[in-house]
């Protein structure tokens, strides 16, 4: 789906033809505004594909290129330049959104390196279908949940309180979603594993990554249940 | 001709405002009766009998029309705007909005007024060109460009729409900028430059919540959501239902027959609303057709049992946008009200307890007018986007997209592509491939909204892709780019990617015109000539000229002119046949002098006027002004007068 750029096919400037060697957002001769550069999420912000990554800098670097790319300051520029702003912010402004999220940023990550991940975005705000597998270490639990649910469920219907239930049903929650920390902190580490690692350390803590991600989905969707059942 | 400012332009459900930056700060411009709001009403007057063009009036002029001759009227056109057939027969159960006969589903429904038809976007290009008049009345040359705002929560459809409308106009629209998030850049102008803001924006028709972020001078929206369809509206038909069913049960008639009868209601309705803010008890005196008089106490308590439930209606989307946000309502620095439904006591009281604001010492924000707020933030997004001011130019709105854009999968599921409340532009790049071998067209069916069946969905547009080369089924590879806009407008481009040819797409939107039909539809194309445009200011400056000494004229004859002195008079007489003379000739600098003279000299006479006719004096009123409010007494023409400025 990516391309990674090839920095030594030299690139011409549209406005004053000069060409320039590395993709950059403005000619480095005429300062004219560029086409967006084939590349990654990471070289919008000119780095290297990283996990660990302080979203105060991310978020100060991308308020400082919009300021010079948001199509608002070339409103009365020439058509091809507000293009040019237009598809830049574009650009910027779906890989901030990918970055800054430590968990799509993972899953980005994860799919340029050509692992096959769910889609975790595409999950968000309903129970997954493909994410119904539960993990084994947790069958049992999930099992008791669920009657706990269909329970509760029930009874919210009939219009009647139990609080035996509630209580459980939030411990339960509370429960899971120490469970989602620990996969949090699990990946952090893995994190750290991949950036520090050589080719074969990450392909190792990619596996895992990419099982880590199946897990915490599960186990959100699991909290974002029993939530809605508590709240409704 | 000097180049006129960009405009910045709040299209309202009730009342339309057009604003601009003078220097650093943003001015509203009034209009020809010297009040800023223009009501969003267009009527059309008796066709001329020779044939011709009709003449469609709009605003004040306009609302008046509307208890003779409710068929020549139509008002909260917004409601409209960008909807289907379906959608807007479901309207028309509130609101008095007559559809044309021939209306088919799958076209852009047209209203009938009076002997023609018109489409929504046609009736808000009136409002709109009636505001680029006064903005091109107060400037002198011809205003080109605009900023135009739409409700946050406005779909792809409702928003091309308004830029329709905009072209419709005669103006291009450089930007479409949400209403909630204008009136926090009206706002941000002089105020803390950190901190997250809430706007709570509840106006005539639709309701609206964003949540910003405010850092150094870049206001970036967090979340957004809220309903096209809940407002002062609402609250309007509530009153106006109750007082039908008891004229209906005390009295034994149903005035739903009788449309003329309902618009007055609906008028003393308002009133009471509008009491109700201020008043604990507002009361509805109303002469019923057959004599009788309606009349009828509602209490506040009474007033507020009753918008409850319209009020409790936007309590949710408040709710969902902080958790988009990620926010809860202790990390909200800052609640801002905008509308003119946030008046009501009972819907500050109900945004005080959403956002825990007592509690925490705090109070809701409404420093600036809510009527104008949204027209002011339109003209500073229009200072942004002209670069011409310094005030401007370290500032940076970052918007979302409201709802999720997203493709028809297999079995009718929605297939997310662009999450609600991504920051726009946004893009997303998907992959299309064949069925069949040798297939060369493929079907791509784009909806917006968060329900997980593209049938709940709405309906945005259906691509064909076209012209794929013939291939063994599943080779192809076509790349489809999906584009929102700086203005929340989805913009597609596809390319088959193995043969590297660019496949032709065609573009069906839903609901919508097609550009040919927006070129049919331009208002005056004629008035784009400079020579035309030269020729109508002269013209509206006579006729100003022509109102204001007829206005004089008949003044004199009243008591009022005897209470003058001497001088005055004298004065008086000296500037008028000035203007007399001025106006007989073409240089309209000079005949706008001559008003602006005589006018200052009848300053006092009109005030003098205004004092005798009406109990409450109201003061600062040009002599037009007067005239307009002794319709009794002086029936001056509805001449333009000169705008006044604090």
């Amino acid at each position: 789906m990516l391309k990674v750029i090839d920095s030594a096919v030299p690139v011409a400037c549209w406005s004053c033809s000069v060409a320039h060697n590395t993709s950059t957002l403005f000619c480095p001769h005429c300062s004219k505004i560029q086409p967006p550069a084939a590349g990654d999420y990471f070289s919008v912000f000119s780095l290297e594909p990283r996990l660990n990554i302080d979203t105060a800098v991310l978020e100060h670097e991308f308020h400082r290129l919009s300021r010079k790319l948001h199509p608002d300051r070339y409103a009365r520029a020439t058509d091809s330049e507000r293009e040019f702003a237009l598809a830049d912010t574009a650009l910027l402004n779906d890989a901030y959104r990918t970055l800054k999220d430590p968990l799509r940023r993972t899953e980005y990550l994860l799919k340029l390196m050509g692992a096959e991940v769910g889609d975790y975005t595409a999950a968000e705000g309903k129970p997954a279908k493909d994410a119904n597998r539960a993990p084994i270490d947790l069958l049992e639990e999930v099992f008791e949940l669920n009657m706990q649910l269909e329970e509760m469920r029930g009874a919210r219907k009939a219009g009647e309180d139990n609080t035996d239930l509630e209580r459980d049903l939030t411990l339960a929650k509370t429960k899971f979603e120490r469970l989602v920390e620990a996969v949090d902190a699990e990946l952090r580490e893995q994190w750290s594993n991949w950036e520090a690692g050589d080719a074969t350390a990450r392909k190792i803590a990619q596996k895992h990554m990419v099982a880590l991600l199946d897990r915490r989905r599960y186990l959100s969707n699991l909290v974002r249940e029993v939530s809605e059942t508590l709240g409704a | 001709m000097p180049e006129a400012p960009v405009v910045g332009i709040d299209l309202g459900t009730t009342n339309s405002l057009v604003a601009y930056m003078e220097g650093d700060r943003p001015i509203v411009i009034p209009g020809v009766d010297g009040s800023s709001l223009v009501p969003s009403v267009v009527a059309l007057e008796p066709l001329p009998k020779a044939g011709g063009r009709p003449t469609v009036s709009v605003g004040n002029s306009a609302r008046k029309v509307l208890i003779e001759s409710p068929e020549r009227v139509i008002y909260s056109v917004k409601r409209l705007m960008g909807r289907s057939l379906a959608e807007v027969k479901n309207e028309l159960k509130l609101f008095p909005f007559r559809l044309a006969e021939d209306a088919a589903e799958g076209e852009v429904p047209r209203l009938q007024l009076g002997e023609l038809r018109f489409t929504p976007p046609e009736i808000s290009a009136y409002v709109l060109r009636q505001l680029k008049r006064n903005a091109e009345r107060f400037f002198g040359v011809e205003v080109k460009q605009a900023v135009i705002t739409v409700p946050a929560y406005f779909n792809d459809a409702e928003r091309q729409a308004t830029k329709d409308a905009g072209r419709m106009a005669g103006l291009q629209v450089l930007r479409l900028v949400n209403e909630p998030t204008a009136a926090a850049l009206a706002y941000g102008l002089d105020r803390a430059k950190i901190g997250t803001i809430a706007v709570y924006d509840l106006g005539g028709g639709t309701f609206d919540i964003s949540i910003l972020k405010l850092n150094d001078g870049i206001f970036e929206v967090q979340s957004t959501n809220g309903d096209t369809h809940l407002g002062g509206d609402d609250i309007d038909n509530l009153l106006l239902t109750v007082a039908l069913d008891e004229i209906h049960s005390e009295h034994g008639i149903n005035l739903r027959e009788h449309p003329g009868a309902v618009q007055a209601l609906r008028k003393a309705a308002i009133d009471a609303k509008i009491r109700l803010s201020t008043e604990d008890s507002a009361s509805f005196d109303v002469e019923l057709p057959n004599g009788d008089r309606y009349q009828r106490e509602i209490p506040r308590e009474v007033f507020e049992l009753l918008i409850e439930p319209v009020l409790a209606r936007t309590a949710y989307p408040c709710k969902q946008a902080m958790t988009d946000a990620g926010v809860t309502p202790e990390q909200i620095d800052e609640v801002v009200l905008v509308g003119g439904s946030t008046r009501i006591p009972a819907v500050r009281a109900l945004v005080d307890s959403l956002f825990n604001l007592s509690a925490r010492g705090k109070k809701c924000n409404a420093d600036l007018n809510p009527d104008e707020v949204v027209a002011m933030g339109a003209a500073v997004q229009a200072g942004i986007l002209s670069g011409s001011s310094k005030t401007t130019d370290d500032l940076l709105l970052l918007d979302v997209t409201p709802l999720s854009l997203g493709i028809e999968a297999l079995g009718g599921v929605t297939a997310k592509i662009i999450q609600r409340n991504s920051t726009i532009p946004a893009s997303a790049v998907e992959y299309f491939t064949t069925g069949v071998d040798g297939q060369t067209n493929v079907a791509i069916h784009v909806v917006q909204g968060e329900r997980e069946l593209a049938d709940d969905c709405r309906s945005l547009a259906r691509f064909d892709l076209k012209g794929i080369p013939p291939m063994t089924a599943g080779l192809p590879r076509i790349e489809v780019r999906f584009l929102i806009d700086a203005d929340g407008i989805l913009k597609v481009t596809a390319r088959e990617q193995r043969s590297g040819k660019e496949a032709e797409i065609e573009v069906k939107a839903t609901y919508g015109l097609t550009d040919e039909q927006v070129e049919t539809m331009i208002l005056d194309s004629y008035d784009h000539a400079e020579e035309d445009f030269a020729k109508r200011l002269l013209i509206e400056a006579r006729n100003e000229a022509l109102g204001l000494l007829n206005a004089v004229d008949r003044g004199s004859q009243t008591p009022a002119w005897a209470l003058l002195t001497t001088e005055e008079r004298t004065a008086i007489g000296e500037a008028r046949n000035h203007l007399l003379e001025a106006a007989k000739g073409y240089d309209i600098p000079a005949i706008s002098a001559a008003i602006a003279a005589l006018d200052k000299a009848t300053r006092r006479f009109a005030e003098m006027m205004m004092d005798a006719a009406v109990s409450t004096a109201i003061r600062g009123k040009t002599m037009d002004a007067a005239g307009e409010e002794l319709a009794e007494a002086v029936t001056a023409p509805h001449a333009f007068s000169p705008a006044e400025f604090k």
